[in-house]
């Protein structure tokens, strides 16, 4: 059986499953109890589970994150809410040099099987500091995985694959998809597997590459240069940021000959520059022209008034686009 | 050590059963405690001013934002004893870190309604300060300015400057790390910082008592050796008083002062939160306007000192709703951001990428990219 679901109606189905499921599993956040979080991720789940398995904290992300570490490595499954993804940082610490290095530091005798929640990105007119899109800095921690989901039915998946995987996840939500649409989502639980990309739309002239709210621009754009110039785009959600799908993203670029990569990161040391890189590495003799990146820019997330001149647009991945094509 | 004053009066029990509380205006609107070389009559018509003035724009702001003129905002109402009387209290050049939540203690200290009115409406410009002023742009993540007031009343006190640095910042903020490490980072340094807590019993939906096993947060200060002050949040000479002390022994060279003071907000966190989903929202609002509100009691002494009267009231209300709308007039007159302007004041030199990525803006923005 399935319905129509939000993304954020998905999330919650995902956490109430595994709450029922898995007696190790606990919310932990910020306003997650009576109020059901600040998106509504985990409306009724307090009222269902209790209070000491879904669990309202102080206000302190370095607190919740480590103490969701140490209730890691001693049995139980926390999965960690944190507002916005630019509120983390109080927590940096305890992610790359904790969650990430257990395993490592103790040759695989203890493991941090955490996931942490957050949205992310921009297009809500947030205020500052609510829409960034730094998913960078946790892709270059080796010991975490990174997702970064773009429908309802990846975002169940995933977030049950998260809850299962033994390495910390990182758990990207695009805020300005959580309500967008409603899309089928089978009832049951099912998994989306960590680490595999998905190909959207098949194509045979140029790959675009895209992950969280940057698909619907990618599709749409895709959509346009078919209908104006006949050209077909192969349209590749990497869903999974760290590690990359290897094999999806090299054997379509092997097809097309042609890819672009569209993030709302800023341009500089952003993922669509890892991303070239293997293609290079892997793919260089296949291509008909240099891999594009259409981005964000290098300048902090502006306030709203003027953030959709920050974030890739369709007119700007046509444009990029094209450029590939007619390089 | 507490810093305990002789009119200790217990109150507002619902968020602390601590009672010790500096209060010197009653709720019923009488003087506990003599303010003679402290508050004259000039100074309490003034504080009931500015908190008119901003009690207005609070709901101004509100109404804008439903009408869909602001983005998201966080109101303030109930709070005004507190951002006006803390501000009041400081000298024109000090430094004040104010949260999202503290427009009013930055319109007493100088930032203009305008600008706030840019800030909420997602302008680039809206946290530019008055010239000369040191107003630092809310700070949106918590606790995190409070160190900053560290470091600017520790450079004061090296340049050899009497001025005062002050954060402001919440029940919520008391958790963070950066909150302990600012009062220690302070009391080691001896410096000129006042660390301004509204405990409004509410961190968004978690209330204080869940927020920390401690039952006060001026008690924190105990453990960093410094002056720790509970006062009535609402009473704004409590608030003035207790700013101006602790000003006064930051600037002797005595350190820094922990102040909690103990109000409510009468509304949601942000225009993006249902305070009914937490509380019993409408009981808790109405006991507070009805039986604490920081505007009545003053209202009440200055009566009867008959120097407040209702004509005053109206006239006051007209000029200042004209002042605001005149603001608002200039916000929303203000020229649009241009997305090209999104890229200045990154750097003070613009490095070669933003430069020509401001450049593939201007084209896009300006319609002349032709597709190849």
């Amino acid at each position: 059986m399935s319905r129509k679901l939000t993304m954020i109606q998905a999330i919650t189905e995902a956490m109430d499953q595994k709450l029922a499921q898995d007696p190790r599993v606990m919310l932990l956040g910020e306003d997650i109890g009576i109020n059901g979080g600040v998106f509504r991720a985990t409306e009724g789940l307090m009222e269902k589970y209790g209070a000491d398995r879904v669990v309202d904290t102080p206000l302190a992300e370095a607190g919740i994150i480590g103490s969701a570490i140490g209730l890691a490595m001693n049995g139980m499954i926390p999965v960690v809410e944190i507002q916005f993804l630019a509120f983390i940082y109080p927590g940096f610490e305890q992610i790359v040099s904790h969650a990430a290095r257990m395993r490592y530091r103790t040759r695989g005798q203890f493991e941090v099987p955490m996931v942490i929640r957050t949205p992310y990105g921009a297009g809500i007119r947030g205020p500052e500091l609510h829409s960034e899109s730094v998913e960078s800095y946790f892709a270059h921690t080796p010991g975490l995985r990174v997702v970064a989901p773009s429908n309802p039915y990846d975002a169940k998946g995933l977030l049950i694959a998260a809850m299962e995987d033994r390495d910390p996840v990182l758990f990207l939500e695009p805020t300005r998809l959580y309500r967008a649409f409603k899309e089928e989502v089978p009832e049951e639980m099912y998994r989306v597997p960590i680490g595999k990309a998905k190909v959207v739309s098949e194509g045979e002239d140029v790959t675009i590459f895209a992950w969280g709210a940057m698909l619907r621009e990618a599709l749409q754009a895709a959509k346009r240069i078919e209908q104006e110039h006949g050209w077909k785009c192969e349209v590749v959600d990497l869903r999974t940021l760290y590690p990359l799908d290897r094999d999806t993203i090299i054997s379509s670029v092997k097809k097309t000959g042609r890819a672009i990569v569209v993030h709302e990161a800023h341009r500089t040391a952003g993922l669509g520059a890892e991303i070239v890189s293997l293609i290079n590495d892997e793919a260089l003799v296949y291509l008909k022209a240099p891999v594009k990146r259409v981005t964000g820019f290098d300048i902090p997330v502006p306030q709203f008034s003027v953030e959709d001149a920050y974030l890739p647009t369709v007119e700007r991945v046509q444009h990029g686009i094209m450029e590939t094509i007619s390089f | 050590m507490m810093v305990y004053s002789e009119n200790l009066k217990p109150s507002f029990d619902e968020i602390t059963e601590s009672p010790d509380m500096l209060q010197v205006l009653s709720e019923q609107g009488d003087l506990l405690a003599s303010v003679e070389g402290k508050i004259n009559e000039t100074l309490m018509l003034q504080m009931y001013e500015k908190m008119l003035l901003v009690r207005l724009f609070d709901r101004k702001s509100v109404n804008l934002q439903r009408q869909g003129r602001m983005g998201t905002y966080a109101p303030f109402e109930g709070q005004e004893a507190s951002q006006v009387g803390s501000a009041l209290a400081l000298a024109p050049e000090d430094w004040m870190f104010p949260t999202y939540r503290d427009h009013a203690a930055a319109i007493v200290h100088g930032q203009e309604l305008f600008r706030i009115f840019l800030y909420w409406m997602g302008h680039v410009e809206g946290s530019i300060c008055p010239e000369g002023k040191r107003i630092m742009p809310p700070c949106v993540p918590i606790a995190t300015q409070m160190v900053h007031a560290v470091g600017t009343a520790w450079a004061s006190k090296r340049k050899g400057e009497k001025t005062a640095s002050i954060a402001y910042f919440g029940d919520g903020a008391t958790s963070e790390g950066d909150f302990h490490e600012a009062l220690n980072f302070a009391g080691v340094f001896k410096t000129p910082t006042i660390f301004f807590c509204q405990n409004n019993g509410y961190a968004i939906s978690v209330p204080f008592e869940k927020q920390s096993a401690s039952k006060t947060i001026a008690q924190r200060a105990a453990a960093y050796d410094i002056p720790g002050v509970r006062v009535d949040g609402n009473d704004i000479f409590a608030v003035y008083i207790a700013v101006k002390d602790a000003v006064e022994r930051g600037l002797r060279g005595e350190g820094p002062t922990l102040i909690e003071a103990i109000t409510f907000r009468y509304g949601a966190h942000t225009t993006a939160d249902d305070p009914k989903k937490y509380r019993d929202q409408e009981r808790l609002s109405q006991e507070w306007r009805e039986k604490r509100d920081p505007m009545a009691r003053l209202q009440t002494l200055l009566q009867k000192k008959g120097i407040w009267n209702e004509k005053l009231e109206e006239q006051w209300l007209m000029q200042m709703n004209e002042q605001i709308d005149l603001h608002l007039e200039k916000a929303e007159g203000y020229p649009k951001a241009d997305p090209v302007g999104m890229f200045e004041h990154v750097y003070a030199e613009m490095p070669w990428n933003i430069r020509e990525q401001q450049e593939e803006c201007r084209s896009f923005f300006q319609k002349d990219v032709r597709l190849p």
